[in-house]
């Protein structure tokens, strides 16, 4: 039981926190790409459009 | 054209007539066969409601001449809006419904003869009653409509089907009367926030599946390339209370002609399953799902973008990535390992900085515009319900620390905390909604009266600052009086002395309640009166094609 917890713990200690950190670097780096930039402020207007 | 009765059932009619008519014969054979008179009176209503359902359907394949609905008019997508306005209408029923009874149970907890000693009025059985007439009919009702409004007009396209959408939106409040007849009559599996019983979660599992295609259907029409952020967040919520659902109610019926069953998980598996499943309830029904009308009304009322797209992609993934592990917070000094209650906490407090994007996101949409709250008390009310929604979820993770949590656990500081959240964030956000929703359509100018609007706003943030100022000195007061000791070592309180001592916040508690009540009769009065006796909207859309020729 204790092996299994320090294990567990372990692997979300290293591993869970490399993904974490991995998805956000991600996620930041496709919202600040600048080729992005047109596209998320051209998105921004969408609930304007057709009125 | 004339005679086109020879139109062939579409498959969409025939798949829900047929399991609608199959269902009203395997209720009534329920009814029929059942020992549990809350099973009998449940199923026939279900069967009433399946045959009426079957019956529409063939009355409208009979009446409506084979015509297809056009999917656009003059270019125009051709929104489907009736189950939007349901859907608004019966949130404005459930929410006075559920504040009410929200205010007899803080009456009852002040003058317990208010019980009138009957079972169905009982503290026990309204409680729960309240919390879901005003989380899941008047919160879900909000939306169910408001997403399927913001759905259409964001991706410019017609939800798919026919029988589809109100099949999702009766058949969701269909759920809401057995869920809530059943508290009164004693039908419950006792679990916080996922009380109906295992034949109610069945229903609303095909009935959230079938929300699930509709949404799905709509964004997979859409003619717009990208899908806008709110639709993001609806999606999360819709998904993620899907699975919530199903892992929380892995129940086994002791009989299918009885209203009993028995969770899979025991013990303190079942107990974390629980909050996993009570916090994102939270997170993701009451978070999620009220940020995306967020991002759709207050940009829409401000008539300014939201302040950063790029915020909200960032915001929108650390939120769901994140709320999921914080439930565990709920469970501190139980059998639940420690570590476990660690993580839930550590992560809680992790969610400081999304759920702070998030406010950010929709206080700043108002910069340059900031002057509207002067002269709009709509958009004020939605204001206001962003900074509720920032305090609250600075409050939060407060009070999931152990050493805070070993105060407030148990206490009124908890009910407090909630309020701050329920009423102030999930309340005036979905004010603020259909205060725009019910003009736009019913495709009137404005509201009847903005003065009333005001006196709606000012009324209840009065009720909910007395409210939750009551409930932390009360919450206070109470955790220190039980862990008080004398110098002898003994409890320095019995139970009944910090009983005693709460009477006045009670009271004062079911004035902040008497106050919230008064405003929602008071905006449901200026809603009817909007649809009744508003300005129409001068006529662009039904005026046919002449006006825009250069489009």
């Amino acid at each position: 039981m204790n092996e299994t917890y320090t294990s567990l713990a372990a692997f979300a200690q290293t591993w869970g926190l490399l993904y974490f950190v991995l998805m956000f670097a991600l996620v930041v780096a496709y919202v600040a790409w600048p080729n992005n930039r047109k596209q998320f402020e051209d998105a921004a207007q969408i609930p304007f459009r057709e009125d | 054209m004339a005679n086109s009765k020879a139109k062939l059932i579409t498959l969409e009619e025939g798949g829900f007539a047929l399991f609608l008519v199959l269902l009203a014969f395997a209720c009534l054979i329920v009814a029929g066969k059942t020992y549990d008179q809350v099973m009998a009176f449940h199923t026939s209503f279900g069967a009433l409601c399946a045959a009426a359902g079957a019956f529409v359907i063939f009355k409208n394949y009979f009446a409506d001449g084979g015509e297809p609905i056009p999917q656009e008019i003059d270019g125009k997508p051709n929104y489907n809006m009736g189950p939007v306005k349901f859907g608004s209408v019966a949130a404005m029923f459930w929410g006075i419904a559920g504040f009410t009874v929200g205010l007899i149970i803080a009456l009852q907890l002040a003058w317990p003869a208010l019980n009138f000693d009957l079972p169905w009025t009982n503290f026990g059985r309204l409680r729960p009653l309240h919390t879901s007439a005003v989380i899941f009919a008047f919160g879900g009702n909000v939306l169910l409509a408001t997403s399927m409004y913001v759905v259409q007009r964001t991706s410019r396209a017609r939800m798919p089907g026919q029988i589809l959408p109100w099949f999702v939106i009766l058949g969701y409040n269909a759920f809401i009367v057995i869920a809530g007849t059943g508290y009164l009559l004693g039908a419950t599996q006792g679990k916080e926030y996922a009380e109906p019983e295992w034949y109610a979660d069945l229903w609303l599992t095909i009935v959230w599946v079938a929300y699930l295609m509709l949404f799905l259907g709509t964004l997979w029409k859409r003619k717009e390339p990208h899908i806008y952020v709110a639709n993001w967040f609806y999606l999360a919520f819709i998904v993620t209370i899907a699975m919530l659902h199903l892992v929380n109610n892995a129940t086994i019926p002791v009989s299918v002609f009885g209203t009993k069953s028995y969770i899979a998980w025991a013990g303190v598996q079942d107990a974390m399953v629980q909050w996993w499943y009570g916090h994102n309830a939270v997170g993701f029904f009451l978070t999620a799902g009220f940020l995306a009308i967020m991002y759709y009304f207050v940009p829409k009322r401000a008539e300014r973008p939201v302040y950063s797209y790029r915020l909200s992609i960032v915001h929108f993934w650390a939120l769901i990535f994140i709320y999921i592990w914080a439930g565990p917070h709920h469970l501190h000094y139980t059998a639940l390992p420690q570590w476990a209650s660690t993580l839930g906490a550590t992560f809680s407090i992790i969610l400081w900085m999304p759920s702070w994007g998030g406010m950010i996101n929709g206080l700043m949409t108002l910069s340059g515009a900031w002057d509207k709250l002067r002269t709009d008390p709509v958009l004020r009310m939605m204001v206001v319900s962003v900074a509720f929604y920032g305090m609250s979820t600075f409050e939060g993770p407060l009070m999931s620390l152990r050493s805070v949590n070993s105060l407030s656990h148990y206490t009124d500081w908890t009910i407090g905390h909630v309020h701050s959240g329920a009423l102030g964030w999930v309340g005036y956000i979905s004010f603020g909604a259909l205060y725009c929703l019910i003009p736009w359509l019913w495709n009137k100018k404005s509201l009847y009266s903005l003065k009333l609007v005001n006196w709606h706003f000012w009324l209840s943030t009065m009720g909910i600052v007395l409210y939750i100022c009551a409930m932390w000195v009360s919450g206070i007061m109470q955790g220190l009086m039980w862990r008080a000791y004398d110098k002898m070592g003994f409890l320095e309180y019995s139970f009944i002395e910090t009983v005693d001592a709460m009477f006045p916040f009670y009271v004062i508690r079911a004035l902040g309640g008497a106050l919230f009540v008064l405003g929602a009769l008071i905006m449901a009065y200026n809603l009817w009166m909007t649809v009744r006796h508003g300005e129409a909207e001068v006529a662009e859309r039904q005026s046919g094609g002449a006006l825009a020729p250069a489009e």
